[in-house]
């Protein structure tokens, strides 16, 4: 009978998703940002040995 | 530039394999806290981002030590590349730490001796990317960079035993947590696997995130010597 008397776990959903959209966020902007940078130094170095 | 070599395209698809098990892992394998409820899942890859951060930040340090040995750039190119991985994961773990705390301590923020700490060492090291971009002679700002690794690295074994030395409510995962310690749990098998399985994976994100954010600065060392050579 004890197990009927034991609280649930706390609701604590919402703030397990925000957890997950904040890791997975700022892993996701993080390889963008990678990808950015190598496609923009890519066209730059296009350019300069164009220039060269 | 180059394409992607074999290793890194191998390790990369081995990374994203573990990664996706690693989150099924903490969605569905490990069971919900008893107390917390799903919050507690937070844990997972909260205490897995910290890891990478101070590996990152030691990583740095050790660059920045052979780079003053043998002052080749690219310890430089791999120091300040650790330091970008590591500033990410240290702001995921700084962040998600006070998203689990919000429901259970009942607050975003405390100055607890942990939490402080983190930040001040989070901050150093985004403090390390500032004041090199200010430096335009590439050598200085390699010199400059290595020593501020090497200095800047105290922080993270004060961060690392902050909950241990100081009186804190920042439950460890590792030892015995301090009698005022709130939120700490009882880890069963599966929260257990789960939780190491979480930091293998982690090292092998900061590895193939490393590898790339390399390659990035080998070419934006190529296109500035390329620029300095047209303008010379």
């Amino acid at each position: 009978m004890v197990y009927l008397l034991q609280e649930a776990p706390a609701q604590t959903f919402n703030y397990f998703l925000a957890g997950y959209v904040v890791i997975f966020g700022c892993m996701g902007l993080y390889l963008v940002s990678l990808v950015i940078r190598k496609r923009n130094l890519t066209q730059d170095l296009r350019v300069l040995e164009e220039t060269s | 530039m180059d394409s992607i070599p074999r290793g890194l395209k191998i390790l990369d698809m081995i990374t994203i394999v573990l990664f996706v098990i690693a989150t099924a892992m903490v969605f569905f394998y490990a069971p919900t806290e008893a107390v917390m409820g799903p919050v507690q899942r937070v844990f997972y890859f909260h205490v897995a981002a910290g890891w990478v951060g101070m590996l990152s930040f030691l990583a740095a340090a050790i660059a920045g030590i052979i780079y003053l040995k043998t002052g080749k750039r690219k310890w430089d190119i791999f120091e300040v590349s650790a330091v970008e991985i590591g500033i990410v994961f240290s702001f995921i773990n700084v962040v998600t730490g006070a998203i689990w705390a919000r429901p259970i301590w009942n607050t975003w923020w405390t100055w607890d001796p942990r939490l402080t700490t983190a930040t001040i060492m989070l901050l150093i090291y985004a403090a390390y990317l500032m004041l090199r971009a200010g430096i335009e002679d590439p050598d200085r700002r390699a010199r400059f960079g290595a020593v501020y690794t090497i200095l800047g690295f105290l922080s993270v074994p004060l961060t690392f035993f902050s909950a241990r030395l100081f009186r804190t409510i920042h439950p460890i995962v590792i030892g015995t947590n301090q009698p005022g310690a709130e939120g700490a749990f009882d880890m069963t098998p599966r929260m257990l696997q789960t939780f190491l399985f979480s930091l293998v994976v982690f090292s092998f994100i900061f590895a193939s995130l490393l590898w790339h954010r390399i390659r990035l600065g080998e070419l934006q060392e190529k296109v500035e010597q390329l620029r300095l050579k047209i303008n010379t």
